[in-house]
């Protein structure tokens, strides 16, 4: 079996900061870590190496810096890793990208054909959760998206089943070989890698795709000029504009402000008292 | 937090002549998303701004209907007319009964193709972020997602979306600028539901789509419904009590369940707390978490970072309670006390032990 799992080199949103003047993002100093929804989907994949055996191939496009994430991925046991780099490739949105990933990964099916594709559930940078089904769409293969259990793989059918998130419950679903999935968090809990593998993914030769070995030819299809969206404005979020109404008294007592709080309120916004509805105890 | 932008740079607004494939495309769609018989609110919602922006426009507003029998498919479709549309486009099929990408992605991009809509919006679920992925990429046009803002740029017509990106401390507009439809998705109750009207009703344009189970690869095996009992209802609760890292210490959390209970409310947390394992994660509200709108949100020990208030800005009535008269949570709260939340929680709860004894007396 062949898994292929896409990770995204990201930068720590919990440790973005935006200059309070400039209104721009300060990159300045933030680490970039491996998206860690991907590293969900890289651990159910090498799971599934485990039990069934597999070759587990992970994928990436970004900057060369992304090799980091890449390496990172191969001291968790992935056996190989593809970094898809151009300059071509730059100022991509989600359309663009997925054209770029699906036309690598119709290359590495020449070399060994793909039998599951994993994808994290979507970045923390862009949170759109759209590359995933674009891949699977372009490569016309059947998509499962939000799986929280993978319940069985038939290898000699090629068949797969899970359990697929949907409104108010769980949807099982039984599809056929090759498919793509896009898997929740808390499904698995991640391996640490061992002393020997950090060694191996140091050393492991990392191989290095332009847009001409991903077999793009299409360069309106790619980047920027392959993005049928356009940012147009960013900013800060804009406050309210309107402080709120310090609650104050001459004994500042938690009592009396409290006191002094509900009566405001019940009078400006009479139809709050119906909305108290206390449990029984 | 600094001073808004009050100048958009107009990057995204360079002149342009539409493709001339693409100017036919006219009109405004909503997804009618279904699950077991039922509608999900979230397209009542996208309704409503679907509303506003096929007035802005002058063009009518859609519903798309997706069903598994006529007799559903004519209820789904008085509800769109209840809730704003103009008129309803009705697929019904067997094989359509329950959600699965690819007869879904087969019939709605199908029909995008011959009534070429220039609008099509989605709710930003598992269905619909699935879905709306798979028929963007088809289509091979913008899918902007979990928009938090719509608006019309009437100078060239086109739909400008907002949306939070880099963790919510910044928003971006998006637009797409020379493909059709422009897609989006918006998260559950970001958006106000539009009321409910009756009297309203609209013209339903029935089809019934060529599909062959045999055709279909992915077949569901089962539907396992979740433990109602257990389920937090967050999204539209009235009163929400919400505690963040201010209460310093985990059994603290106590006083906002106190509160809860005499309330009536549900019970929320800020990232920080849930990550420290004060309670579940379904529970948390901001960007990462649920977004709500009730009637009254108390905020204690929050100090408004935007990652939160993105979650919970939509709230009718705000009290915050937070000892740093600097927070920025009292740049949009509406009531403000500043002192210790563990002093105040025990204060409100029986303050409002007291209203719920004194209204049941009145009665």
């Amino acid at each position: 079996m062949h898994i292929l799992v896409c990770i995204k080199q990201v930068p720590d949103s919990a440790q973005i900061r935006v200059h309070p003047v400039t209104n721009t993002i300060m990159r300045q100093g933030v680490p970039a870590i491996v998206n860690p929804y991907d590293l969900v989907a890289l651990e159910e994949a090498l799971r599934l190496k485990d039990r069934l055996g597999a070759r587990v191939t992970v994928l990436s496009m970004g900057p060369p810096q992304a090799e980091a994430a890449l390496r990172k991925a191969l001291s968790f046991g992935a056996d190989e890793a593809i970094l898809l780099t151009d300059r071509a490739f730059a100022g991509a949105d989600t359309l663009a990208t997925s054209y770029a990933l699906a036309s690598a990964i119709r290359k590495i099916r020449e070399d060994m054909p793909v039998d599951l594709i994993f994808a994290g559930k979507q970045t923390i940078d862009g949170d759109t959760a759209q590359v995933g089904p674009g891949i699977a769409t372009r490569l016309n293969m059947q998509l499962l998206t939000y799986v929280s259990h993978i319940d069985n793989v038939d290898l000699e059918r090629g068949e797969i089943t899970v359990q697929r998130r949907a409104e108010g419950g769980v949807q099982v679903l039984c599809t056929r070989l090759p498919a793509l999935l896009t898997v929740l968090e808390g499904i698995n809990e991640m391996r640490f890698a061992t002393m020997p593998d950090m060694f191996r993914a140091a050393r492991h030769p990392l191989a290095i795709w332009d847009r001409e070995a991903a077999g793009v030819t299409d360069l309106t299809k790619v980047g920027l000029k392959g993005s049928p969206t356009v940012v147009s404005r960013v900013f800060a979020p804009t406050p309210r504009m309107h402080r709120a109404e310090i609650i104050q008294t001459q004994s500042d007592q938690p009592d009396d402000l409290v006191a002094t709080l509900l009566a405001k309120m019940f009078t400006k916004f009479p139809d709050l008292r119906a909305a108290v509805r206390p449990r029984c105890a | 937090m600094n001073q808004p932008t009050t100048s958009p740079k107009p990057a995204g607004r360079r002149k342009f002549e539409l493709d001339p494939r693409f100017q036919s495309y006219k009109g405004v769609w909503v997804f009618m998303e279904q699950n077991h018989g039922e509608i999900h609110p979230v397209s009542f919602e996208l309704l409503g701004e679907g509303r506003k922006l096929a007035d802005q426009l002058g063009v009518e507003l859609a519903g798309i209907v997706v069903a598994g029998c006529d007799a559903d498919a004519d209820r789904f479709c008085a509800e769109a007319f209840f809730h704003g549309a103009d008129l309803c486009y009705s697929l019904t099929h067997a094989a359509l009964t329950h959600y699965r990408n690819q007869p879904y992605t087969q019939v709605l991009t199908d029909l995008v193709n011959r009534h070429q809509p220039e609008i099509l919006l989605l709710g930003a679920t598992t269905m619909g972020r699935d879905l709306a992925g798979s028929v963007a990429t088809t289509l091979q046009t913008g899918l902007t997602a979990d928009c938090t803002g719509l608006a019309i740029d009437l100078d060239n017509r086109s739909l400008a979306a907002t949306r939070p990106t880099f963790g919510g401390s910044l928003l971006c507009t998006i637009v797409t600028l020379n493909y059709r439809p422009q897609m989006a998705t918006v998260r559950p109750r970001v958006m106000s539901s539009p009321v409910r009207d009756t009297s309203r009703s609209g013209r339903i344009l029935a089809e019934h789509p060529v599909l062959a189970e045999t055709d279909i690869i992915t077949k569901l095996l089962e539907f396992l419904p979740d433990d109602r009992r257990n389920e937090t209802h967050l999204p539209f609760a009235d009163i929400i009590v919400a505690g963040g890292r201010g209460l310093k210490r985990p059994d603290n959390f106590r006083l906002v369940w106190d509160l809860a209970d005499a309330l009536g409310a549900e019970v929320g947390a800020t990232r920080p707390v849930v990550q420290a394992g004060w309670v579940t994660a379904d529970r948390q509200i901001g960007q990462s978490g649920k977004t709500v709108r009730p009637k009254l949100y108390i905020a204690a020990g929050i100090s408004g970072a935007v990652q939160h208030r993105v979650g919970m800005e939509g709230a009718d009535v705000i009290i915050a309670i937070n000892p740093d008269p600097d927070a920025p949570i009292f740049d949009f709260a509406t009531y403000g006390i500043v002192a210790n939340a563990m002093q105040i929680l025990p204060a409100l709860t029986a303050a409002f032990r007291q209203h719920t004894a004194a209204m049941k007396k009145a009665v």
